[in-house]
């Protein structure tokens, strides 16, 4: 049943960007919030005149934000609906951008779906509010991903994911196995501990385009090349043949489990020891918490193993920022607490409640790095994933029709992991789809 | 979604009914045929693949009944500690409810009110709109009937979920998105209600007993409610009960038509619920998911034992004429 839905929302999300593409064309250009600049002194106008900003967003700490900004602006409403994420999410912004109604003045988006939100025009660009002048703020990563390589800011970023390598301390114990640091280990770790518990994995994976394309990046592979509508797909350089090497590897020798990420079947093996390791994004801790309670005390964090010995490379996991919809009311106020929110006071509420940080204010701040995660054994982890913020390399970037690629990554990759096919097989299969689907939406593609 | 699918099934046999009620009264009148007899309903041949077949069926539609209520007495610790079919080292079940009712500010009582209005509102409208047009079709002329049952038909074959993207632009341009008319009126179109409750108008009211009020001086509107209403009873309860399951069921619907969680049925509530387990930062609360679904049934179960015996008679009702 859940295929079958899953099938059906991904159905709907391609109908959604068909759509979104024909309101494109039906010409939203008469949005004039790209010509004239908006002072601060408009926006402070419009926060003494007041009124309400709706919000679609899941992230759970904006609730204590809300609040915050409404007692600051008493004459403001926020309007908090958050009750979806992920494909639903998208789905019902890209039906209400088409039908050009209901269409949220704020809207979280994540950073890999950014780019086709931006290029159809459904987001208005936020520079002229003087978002541009907030670049030094925030870690290279995150800021790239909002400003996809040109003047215009399409939203502010809200957290980050560099990651890191979460690991089970007490069944590395229980096998005297050294955690990994580089990718070459990591395969020799899983086949030690497959080979000692047959029940035990390294990780799982059951193919995730999320997780495929943060290994790329963090290999060097830069297969995505976008410059406004050119585009170019290619999963055939140097760092893409590192990761396929390892990856192929650990498939053929069934060394990671086949287990779909955020299922209960993840969360249960996460906590009883059968899924020994879990490279992911910085803001992991707090699912950890939620999630997998019975395993407290038992995991730790470590650096992302390199691919070359000595390399620091990191990369972005996830990770979401706030956006102004085209065709959202209230710009003025929508952006006040896109700000207060993302760049302002509502950061360090923020992190408080357990989000990690794409600011650099925050990423160095000493109550920040010496936090103790209790669930980690006190282990100060910030440590860890602010050193790896710090090593993402900025000149990544996603397709402008990311959403569709990844709702395609398991008919085309995903067979490396159920069948005979080879990963570089999948991987360039993956490619010829999406360069298909590019060329259908009117991109220059290569 | 599920048991939307599984009372299409089950509907199917209602409508062959007739026909194999036909053999059953045909075998009775006929007592001296020897070979008949064993097979008649008072001593059933055995038959070892049988037993073995509803054997399995058995298990496999009961074993997730069983898993949901054992599920339910745990807590998140439990579940993942635990074997999924046997019970945890502490009893949460009571806890769970609590909570489930409690959780954030008590939504889950507003989805339930929810649910029961679009359940109320939309399978109800559907089997009253049913009736008035299942009677008509079968007990007045009129030129395009053929049409008409050609149409319905047609949209028998056509998966609601195919026709709810369209729908949603429709209701999008009208403005009624996001409300919950976009549900309910949706809700009350019921192209398998009316076939039901035609074919069951056609058989269960004699047109003789129509014609007899008609003769005593009795209106239209009053046969229609002293007369032929009693006699689909029956029939109504069984289309009502259909419908139920659907709305009770529906999830494309709400889903794409509603972005308000206060008006969100059982359904897209729970799968909210659910989908904190997949969002940064979430709360992970299977648990709940777990209890609040075994609520959530508790009704339809409730309504289906209660009904059973109408329901039954509905579907053997007008099979065996005289």
């Amino acid at each position: 049943m859940r295929r079958t839905t899953n099938r059906l929302m991904r159905g709907l999300a391609v109908l959604s960007v068909l759509a979104l593409g024909a309101t494109a064309c039906g010409g939203s250009d008469d949005d004039g919030s790209g010509s004239k600049p908006v002072s601060a002194g408009d926006v402070q106008a419009a926060l003494k005149k007041g009124g309400s900003v709706t919000v679609w967003a899941w992230e759970p700490t904006l609730k204590t934000v809300a609040a915050d900004f409404q007692k600051k602006y008493p004459k403001v409403k926020i309007n908090l609906v958050a009750e979806r994420s992920g494909d639903k999410h998208y789905t019902a912004l890209s039906n209400a951008i088409s039908a050009e109604k209901g269409v949220p003045d704020v809207a979280q988006v994540e950073y890999f779906a950014l780019g086709q939100y931006a290029l159809t025009k459904g987001l208005s660009d936020l520079a002229p509010y003087g978002a541009d002048k907030l670049k030094s703020k925030y870690t290279a990563g995150p800021w790239n991903a909002v400003t996809q390589g040109s003047d215009k800011v399409y939203g502010l970023p809200m957290d980050s994911g560099p990651m890191a390598l979460y690991y089970n301390k007490k069944v590395f114990d229980k096998f005297k196995i050294a955690v990994p640091t580089t990718w070459d280990e990591y395969l020799d770790a899983a086949r030690k501990l497959h080979k000692a518990d047959p029940k035990v994995y390294i990780a799982n994976d059951a193919g995730d385009a999320g997780l495929t394309t943060s290994l790329l990046w963090q290999a060097g592979s830069r297969p995505y090349k976008v410059d406004g509508t050119n585009v170019k797909v290619d999963f055939s350089d140097a760092g893409a043949k590192k990761y396929t090497d390892v990856w192929q590897k650990l498939i053929d020798e069934k060394l990671v489990a086949p287990i779909n990420g955020w299922t209960d079947d993840w969360y249960k093996g996460l906590g009883d020891g059968t899924l020994a390791t879990l490279p992911s994004g910085a803001w992991m801790p707090a699912n950890f918490v939620t999630g997998v309670p019975n395993a407290a005390g038992d995991w730790r964090a470590a650096p992302m193993p390199a691919w070359t010995k000595g390399d620091k490379a990191s990369a972005e996991n996830g990770g979401s920022s706030l956006t102004l919809p085209a065709l959202g009311k209230n710009k003025e106020l929508a952006y006040a607490f896109v700000e207060y929110a993302n760049s302002g006071a509502g950061v360090q509420s923020r992190v408080k409640e357990g989000a990690f940080p794409a600011t650099n204010a925050e990423l160095q701040a000493d109550s920040f790095l010496n936090t103790e995660f209790k669930y980690f054994g006190g282990q100060k982890a910030n440590k860890i994933f602010a050193d790896s913020a710090a090593n993402v390399a900025d000149d990544w970037s996603y397709l402008p029709f990311q959403q569709y690629a990844n709702s395609i990554f398991n008919d085309t990759v995903g067979k490396a992991y159920v069948g005979n096919t080879k990963l570089t097989d999948g991987l360039k299969s993956w490619q010829d789809a999406s360069v298909k689907y590019g060329k259908e939406q009117g991109f220059t593609v290569e | 979604m599920s048991g939307t699918s599984s009372s299409a099934t089950s509907a199917s046999p209602s409508a062959s009914a007739p026909a194999t009620g036909r053999t059953a009264s045909t075998a009775k009148s006929v007592p001296r045929l020897r070979k008949r007899r064993e097979h008649s309903a008072g001593r059933p041949k055995r038959s070892v693949l049988l037993t073995v077949l509803t054997g399995l069926i058995l298990v496999y539609t009961v074993v997730p009944l069983l898993w949901l209520v054992i599920s339910a007495t745990k807590t998140q610790e439990g579940l993942a500690d635990s074997s999924g079919l046997w019970f945890a080292d502490d009893f949460a079940l009571w806890s769970n409810i609590h909570d489930t009712f409690t959780y954030h500010d008590g939504i889950f009582v507003r989805w339930l009110l929810n649910t029961l209005l679009y359940v109320g509102l939309g399978a109800g409208g559907a089997t009253f709109l049913a009736i008035l047009g299942g009677y008509a079709l079968a007990k007045f002329d009129f030129p395009g009937k053929r049409g008409v049952f050609a149409v319905v038909i047609g949209a028998v074959a056509v998966p609601g979920t195919a026709l709810a993207v369209p729908t949603f632009l429709m209701f999008s341009k009208m403005g009624l998105t996001d409300t919950p008319w976009a549900v309910i009126i949706p809700s009350l179109v019921s192209p398998f209600g009316l076939y039901l409750m035609w074919v069951f108008a056609t058989e269960a009211i004699p047109v003789e007993l129509l014609e007899a009020a008609r003769i005593d001086g009795a209106g239209e509107a009053r046969t229609f409610f002293k007369v032929a209403l009693p006699l689909l009873a029956p029939g109504i309860v069984t289309v009502l009960l259909f419908t139920t399951v659907a709305t009770w069921n529906n999830y494309f619907l709400p889903l794409i038509m509603l972005k308000d969680p206060d008006w969100y049925p059982l359904t897209l509530g729970l799968d909210a619920w659910n989908n904190q387990a997949q969002t940064i930062g979430g709360d992970v609360i299977f648990n709940l998911v777990i209890t609040g679904s075994l609520l959530t049934i508790v009704p339809l179960i409730a309504a289906f034992l209660l009904l059973q015996k109408y329901w039954q008679s509905g579907l053997a009702a007008g099979s065996v004429k005289e």
